[in-house]
Parts: structure tokens; C-alpha cells; sequence
């Protein structure tokens, strides 16, 4: 039996206090935290909304006059064109190819830190340079790297006038390499977070029953670090998916390498196509909201693993 | 012996990864370094024939690099500074506090991790024209603080949580004021968190290309990434490479000093970040 408490009993012990001090702990914390709450949300909230808004109408910077109420045509426009499906397919390979190797390069660069007992702190330095550098800069790098007049690949594979960037693949390619160099750090620092957490005497334990080293990798560290994988593999999937510096410095979406955050800023900002740029807003916003759910709902992905999350 | 084997195994590995993040650095260098006429010589080699400091002092006399630079100095330290106060605020709450909205909040954060920022462009474009910030340095600010806010965040709470806060209180009753309690005890224990998540958000706000290429049109607010698309040669048949190299090497230069002084904390802040430890 539990003994059900009255509020005269918490009268009686003087709870009356503490839960003022608890009103006044709420009150406090509403306070703030209403900052951050104000700045995200008139951000972020406000003006998508007023893109869901503008997404109805046909409206141009260049001819204001001729707005006017089209309820869904943009969006019908939209997906019976070839360009967004174009993008969508250049999005999501560039997506899928960064990612994947990512997560394998990022695996090993974690073991690497991991294990490694001489120069550790240099190592952990040098990678958290690509890191922290600039992707315009990394973009600018790496396409002057493939450029026929400056570059030394062509020179070193001798491939003599070979156009990397004339062709959608090889592009996409060298896009890949950039985009694949700036971030692997970022995910080999969130695996090896994770690769820290697996409890040494499980390994150990698994040592003595006679598991090989890929046995213990496969049957022993990978279940224990999961959470901190699909935290990593959403972020930078996401990350991926959004990607706009590097085609944008690479081929300014030449050779369709556009990609659907390039194609909503063309829209917006080049053409100045506020109308149909803003359905394109809305489109990248739920191809957001659909990958987040696949990874939430699909692949059980624990986001309270994300820190403050409790 | 074999564990001795396996430790030089490990020690060459981390060369390798050594390698991977200087080599593109290095050609950014030898690129900055070469005469212009190296770049059209079609013969491109690694390294300069001639080794040249023209391009920096180039950069250096245009006022479209040197009006960027500023721009990208003031802009990203302004958001920085806003985004870390404010996060402040709230990741005390969150670490110390109960209080109803707390998971709404972080909840809030994600989503804004997550949102792809190209879909703002188009509203924030018109928004800021209409109430005229745009191309000023306050249009760049406010979207950078806000989506720098959910990392300030997530990074301060979870250095807050480690602090130790019954020593504030312990403090007071050894004698010491509320305001001394705070003053020599909480401050030096958050200060680490919070220069450390600045770190972060700055090298994020230095980052952006996106919004600097979306909501500004002159050099008024045009930071350093944006600008580097506008280089142009001394003349029609010079190349732009090696300025824009130039440039590339001046805003790595913070990135570097800063990863070289600090780098046990940027890593102990990018993975308490992101993932429980």
C-alpha cells in the first residue's frame, strides 16, 4: 500500500515552500530559455511560413503586377519538371556516395585515434583542420586541384586534357572528394565519442571467449556504440543533403550537377522568382522533414541521444 | 615484438590521416605562392617555378578582399558573441533548472539543426528588402546566431552539466556573498564551456556561404567566402587562382591558430555536443 499524501500533510511539513521555490525555478527557466525561443522560432518559423504563403501565388520581383493567386500550380510545376528530378537524383547521389564513405573513413580514422599511442594530440590537431576550414575554400581547393589550366591531378594521372568538370559524373565526383574531406572529421570525432563509450571489459570478455578481432567489432563494439552511429549518420545525412558550396564553386550547377538547395536559390535569388522559388523552399523543407522521419521512425534512431536531450 | 609492431602500425596510420588533412592545405599554399603566369603556363606543376608574395600584397591593396575581410571578421564575432549569450541563458536552465518547455526547447534546437537553411533564402531575401536590412551586416548576423543557437546550446549544457554546482553554494556558506560565489566560483568553472562553444559558433558563422551570398549585393556586407566568387585577375587574360588562394590562405589562418591553441577542447565540445558521454 502507498500511503497517498494530502496536500494538508505536505502543509504540514512545509512543502508549501518548496513549491514556491519550484514555481519560482519554472518561472525562471521560462525566462531564460524565451530568448532562444523568440530568435528560432521568428527565424525560422515566420518566414517559412510565409513561404508556404508566397508558394501559392505566381509572383515575380520583376513583375509585381502580375501576382496572382495560383493556388497548387507551382508545385504541380515543379515535380512534372525534369530539372527538380534532376536536382533530386544529384542530391541524393551525392548524398548516398558522401555519406557511406564517410561513415567508413570516419570508422577508421576513430580506430586510428583511438589506438594510436604516439601523437595522439597532433593527430586529433591535424584532423580538425579540414574541419574547420572554410567549404568555399575547400570547394575552391579541390576544383583547382581538377582544373585543366591549374590543376596537377591531370598532370599526376596523366590524363592530359581530361575536363573533370565537363561531364555530370566526374563532377559529382570531385564534388564527392570535397565534400568528403571537409566532414569526415566531424564524423570520425562523433564515432570515436562512441567507440569510447563501449566498455573496455566487454571486449576484454569476449577476448578470453576466443572472438576474433572482426567478431568483437561486429558482434560487440558496433551494438554497443548504435545510438551514437544513427545520431552521426542523421546529422550528416542531412548535412549532405542541404549541400550548396561546392557544386555552387565547382560548376555553378553546370552539366546537371545542380543540387535542391542550389535550385531554390536560383529561384529565389538569381531569378528572383519569389512564387515558384518558395514552393521549391517548401519541397526542400519536407524532403527534410521525410528523411528526419525515415531515420526516427525507420531506423529507430534515439535523438534524446543527442546531448540535453537528458 | 608484436605489440610493438602493431603500436608502429597504428603511429603510420596516423600519418596517413596526417597527410590526408595537410596535403590539399599545401596546395593551397604552393597556389597562393605562384606568379599568375604559372597558372596559364600550360604546364601546371605542384609547386611554384617562382615563389611570389605579390598575390597577398594584391589581395591586400583591393578593397573588395579587404572590405570582406572586415566584414567577416566583425559580422562573425558579433553573432558569436549574441549567439553565446543567449544560448547561455538558456543552457543554465536546462542544466540546472525544472521547467515546463524544457524538452519543447531542445526539441526546437533539433529542428533547427536539421532545417536546410536554402529554404529561408527566398522569405529572408524579400523579408530583409522590405524592411530594409538587406545587405547590411545585422541581416547576416540574425540568421547566423539563430541557426548557430541549437550547437551554443547543446555544447554549453552539456559542459554545464559537468560543473559542479554545489560549490557556489558551499562557497556562500564558507562566508562568501552571493556575488562573490558566482564571481570566483561559477565563473571560472563555465568559463572553458563557454569559450569553447564560442569557438565552435564562430567557426561556424566564419563558414556560412548561403546567406552571404543570398542577402547581400556590394562589398557593405559581403563577407570573405562570398566575395572570393567576384575575383577577378589583373587583367583579362591573367588568372584569378592564385589571389583567390591567396585570399583562402588569410581567413585559414584563424582556423588553424585557433585548432593549434585549442584543440583538446574543440574536440571535448564537438562530442559532448553531439553525443551523450
Amino acid at each position: 500500500m502507498t500511503t497517498v499524501e494530502t496536500p494538508s500533510t505536505r502543509e504540514a511539513r512545509g512543502d508549501i515552500a518548496t513549491s514556491d521555490r519550484a514555481r519560482g525555478e519554472r518561472r525562471l527557466g521560462l525566462y531564460l530559455t524565451l530568448p532562444s525561443y523568440i530568435v528560432m522560432i521568428l527565424v525560422t518559423a515566420y518566414p517559412l511560413g510565409y513561404a508556404l504563403v508566397l508558394s501559392l501565388y505566381n509572383y515575380r520581383l520583376t513583375d509585381p503586377g502580375g501576382r496572382s493567386f495560383v493556388w497548387l500550380q507551382n508545385y504541380w510545376v515543379i515535380i512534372t519538371d525534369p530539372v527538380w528530378w534532376n536536382d533530386f537524383v544529384t542530391t541524393l547521389m551525392i548524398t548516398v556516395i558522401t555519406v557511406a564513405v564517410e561513415l567508413l573513413l570516419g570508422f577508421w580514422f576513430a580506430f586510428v585515434m583511438l589506438r594510436i599511442i604516439r601523437g595522439r594530440g597532433p593527430l586529433r590537431t591535424a584532423i580538425l583542420i579540414p574541419y574547420g576550414i572554410v567549404t568555399v575554400v575547400s570547394a575552391f581547393i579541390w576544383r583547382y586541384a581538377f582544373a585543366i589550366d591549374s590543376g596537377f591531378v591531370n598532370q599526376w594521372l596523366a590524363l592530359g586534357g581530361f575536363n573533370w568538370f565537363g561531364d555530370r559524373w566526374s563532377a559529382i565526383f570531385v564534388i564527392c572528394l570535397s565534400e568528403i574531406w571537409k566532414t569526415t572529421p566531424f564524423i570520425s570525432l562523433l564515432l570515436l565519442a562512441g567507440l569510447a563509450q563501449v566498455p573496455e571489459d566487454t571486449q576484454e570478455a569476449a577476448k578470453v571467449d576466443g572472438a576474433t578481432a572482426w567478431q568483437r567489432l561486429y558482434k560487440v563494439t558496433l551494438p554497443n556504440m548504435k545510438a551514437a552511429i544513427m545520431v552521426a549518420l542523421l546529422f550528416r545525412t542531412l548535412d549532405a543533403w542541404r549541400i550548396f558550396d561546392n557544386p555552387f564553386v565547382m560548376t555553378g550547377g553546370a552539366n546537371n550537377t545542380e543540387t535542391i538547395s542550389f535550385l531554390a536559390y536560383r529561384q529565389n535569388v538569381t531569378l528572383v522568382n519569389l512564387g515558384m522559388g518558395s514552393a521549391v523552399s517548401v519541397m526542400l523543407f519536407l524532403t527534410v522533414v521525410v528523411i528526419a522521419w525515415i531515420f526516427v521512425k525507420g531506423f529507430k534512431t534515439d535523438l534524446s541521444q543527442v546531448r540535453g536531450g537528458q | 615484438m608484436s605489440s610493438g609492431t602493431t603500436g608502429r602500425r597504428w603511429t603510420i596510420a596516423g600519418l596517413v590521416i596526417v597527410a590526408y588533412s595537410f596535403f590539399p592545405l599545401l596546395w593551397m599554399i604552393s597556389l597562393a605562392f605562384k606568379p599568375p603566369s604559372d597558372i596559364v603556363s600550360g604546364d601546371p606543376q605542384f609547386l611554384p617555378t617562382t615563389w611570389t608574395f605579390d598575390n597577398f600584397t594584391s589581395i591586400f591593396s583591393d578593397s573588395l578582399f579587404t572590405r570582406a575581410l572586415i566584414n567577416s571578421i566583425g559580422i562573425a564575432l558579433i553573432a558569436t558573441l549574441l549567439s553565446v549569450v543567449i544560448a547561455m541563458f538558456a543552457a543554465y536552465a536546462i542544466a540546472r533548472l525544472e521547467f515546463p518547455g524544457k524538452k519543447v526547447l531542445l526539441s526546437l534546437a533539433l529542428a533547427i539543426a536539421m532545417f536546410p537553411q536554402a529554404a529561408l533564402v527566398g522569405p529572408l531575401f524579400n523579408m530583409w528588402r522590405g524592411i530594409g536590412i538587406y545587405d547590411t551586416w545585422i541581416g547576416l548576423i540574425i540568421p547566423y546566431l539563430t541557426f548557430a543557437l541549437p550547437l551554443s546550446i547543446w555544447t554549453m549544457s552539456a559542459f554545464f552539466r559537468q560543473i559542479p554546482w554545489e560549490m557556489e553554494h558551499a562557497a556562500q556558506v564558507d562566508g562568501a556573498t552571493q556575488w562573490q560565489a558566482f564571481r570566483k566560483v561559477v565563473v571560472p568553472l563555465a568559463a572553458p564551456g563557454v569559450f569553447t562553444t564560442a569557438i565552435l559558433t564562430f567557426f561556424f558563422c566564419w563558414n556560412d556561404f548561403l546567406f552571404a551570398i543570398s542577402l547581400t549585393s556590394t562589398d557593405n556586407a559581403r563577407t570573405v567566402p562570398a566575395a572570393l566568387a567576384f575575383f577577378q585577375g589583373a587583367s583579362y587574360f591573367e588568372s584569378a587562382v592564385p589571389y583567390v588562394m591567396a585570399a583562402s590562405v588569410i581567413v585559414t589562418i584563424p582556423v588553424v591558430i585557433l585548432v593549434l591553441i585549442f584543440q583538446r577542447r574543440i574536440v571535448a565540445g564537438l562530442t559532448s555536443g553531439a553525443v551523450k558521454g
